[in-house]
């Protein structure tokens, strides 16, 4: 296999601002707080960054920055700037730092995500943020689906029809979840949660409960991606892009997708696999997306953990997938407990794990695959602590 | 769902226009390709399939059968009063076509995935919107 150009980029930093329920600040000073903690990271300076990388940038309804004001801020000066919502899902704002790094275009790019969801409104019908209805909703709104709870909870029905999956078994990655945060500072949600909790929740978009929905929260993480000749002068380790998945080869749509019971994440992760000579079975850790729980499940059999149809047989009853099962999955609390960081927060866990460094530490973990996004949105990472 | 019509904020395309005005003489129609024959949803400007141009809107049975659905539970937008049930209907010409709606005339417990189902229209100011009930 000719080695994909992402292998040629690392992660040399990563951080997060303070992570709230309702933090009441502003999303450049979350935006601000976590970059100045990556670029020290990093072992740089605000002028060492020559790139600026976000999701969804200034033309999403739900982004807490755009690229541009942290640009302004801080007054970088740039060789290469992107943020776009239609790309590989929020890892994919990684994805084209990786391939600007790797063409020579820049040299160290801050990537990021802000959300202030938690002390923000949610996207209301009719007021969607400028620009009018997107055409992808012209055929939900109208029915009083507006959520993206409604939208994926149809898929997780279709799977519970075809594949006998459980609430129990979606319940058993909400749990992991809650159980895991509570080892996270920075979680939303640490309280212990029993099964009985979950299943006794009020129904929110059957068969989704309140606690099969992430938490929104207000935080911005941030990665520098930098070209692989900087690793040996990282002070705190590299971390290696091996492969990353793109592709998105069924139609783009929440309603239209050809299978009811997978969504972009089986194109994004197969595109992946397509990359790499590692196989899911070197996977130390999976930090796969939850908005909704069963997106984990989705993710779990997307990346061939297991067969399809086989992922709630899987997390049935959680130990394979705690941190010392044998596929430790969402160590840090996941958006269900951690907080809703729109994917971030599973790549910056991907990259404290690969440091050795995580709260709820994997032994020996070398190998991390991250997945993030729902529906059309999706793009995942495979993360190496040496080059492979 | 409360007996007032609620607000639906159809806002439609000049490619989807007719799809939303549709069900003035009762029918449901979908746009057609021409040239392979084929239905297409959502509505564009060209077939997906083969490309051609000649598309235009045909009528369908407006018989399908329900692929999946959700029963909500929160009231997201003012006016719709939960619980409802929004699914996915595959339509009996095409079922890779599928159209999001509710479901009338039905208890929310007693919709069921593979349950038959048959369009109805709400008028709605300009608009027809198509729901869909248990076949009769």
């Amino acid at each position: 296999m000719r080695e994909p150009i992402e292998r040629q980029a690392i992660i040399s930093g990563a951080a997060q601002s303070d992570i709230g329920r309702r933090l009441h600040r502003t999303g450049i000073d979350l935006t601000i707080e976590a970059s100045l903690r990556a670029i020290e990271d990093a072992g740089l300076t605000v002028a060492d960054i020559d790139g600026i990388s976000t999701y969804p940038g200034s033309g999403g309804p739900f982004g807490g920055c755009s690229g541009a004001e942290l640009h302004d801020s801080l007054r970088f000066s740039l060789n290469w700037r992107d943020g776009a919502t239609e790309t590989s899902g929020q890892l994919g704002a990684v994805h084209k730092a990786a391939l600007a790094v790797a063409a020579g275009l820049a040299r160290h790019v801050l990537v990021f995500r802000t959300v202030v969801e938690g002390s923000g409104g949610a996207l209301r019908a009719g007021d969607p943020g400028g620009g009018g209805m997107p055409p992808a909703f012209e055929y939900l709104i109208p029915y009083g689906v507006t959520s993206a709870a409604n939208w994926i909870s149809c898929y997780a029905r279709r799977h519970m029809h075809d594949y006998g999956t459980t609430r129990e078994q979606l319940g058993a990655i909400a749990i992991n979840a809650r159980t895991n945060a509570a080892s996270n500072p920075k979680a939303i949600y640490t309280d212990p949660m029993t099964m009985d909790d979950y299943l006794n929740i009020r129904m929110i978009s059957e068969p989704f409960g309140l606690y099969d929905c992430d938490v929104p929260c207000d935080g911005s993480t941030v990665v520098i991606v930098s070209h692989r000749d900087y690793a040996p002068d990282t002070p705190n380790g590299a971390v290696h892009i091996n492969a990353m998945g793109t592709a998105l080869r069924g139609r783009p749509s929440w309603d239209q997708f050809d299978d009811l019971t997978t969504m972009a994440m089986r194109d994004s992760c197969d595109s992946m696999w397509e990359r790499t000579d590692l196989t899911p079975a070197d996977v130390d850790t999976a930090q796969l997306y939850d908005g909704f729980s069963w997106l984990t499940l989705a993710w779990i059999e997307a990346m061939g953990f297991c067969e399809k149809g086989e992922g709630g047989p899987f997390v049935e009853g959680g130990t394979r997938i705690a941190p010392d099962g044998e596929l430790p999955v969402n160590t840090w609390g996941g958006q269900l407990s951690g907080g809703r960081l729109h994917g971030f927060g599973f790549l910056h866990e991907g990259v404290m794990q690969l440091r050795g460094t995580a709260n709820l530490q994997v032994p020996d973990c070398e190998v991390a695959a991250v997945g993030a996004g729902g529906g059309p949105e999706s793009g995942c990472l495979l993360l190496t602590k040496e080059i492979r | 769902m409360s007996t007032d019509p609620p607000p639906r904020f159809i806002s439609p395309s000049p490619e989807s226009e007719f799809y939303w005005r549709s069900g003035a003489d009762g029918i449901l129609r979908l746009l057609h390709c021409g040239a392979c024959e084929r239905f297409i949803h959502p509505a564009g400007p060209v077939c997906p399939y083969c490309h051609s141009r000649d598309v235009s809107p045909q009528p369908v049975s407006g018989n399908g059968t329900i692929a999946t659905f959700t029963i909500n539970h929160k009231e997201w937008i003012p006016g719709f009063t939960p619980p409802y049930v929004f699914a996915l209907v595959e339509i009996d010409e095409d079922p890779t076509i599928r159209i999001g709606s509710n479901i009338v005339e039905c208890g929310v417990d007693a919709v069921s995935i593979g349950m038959r189902v048959e369009v109805e229209f709400e008028a709605n100011g300009e608009w027809f919107v198509p729901l869909f009930h248990p076949l009769k």
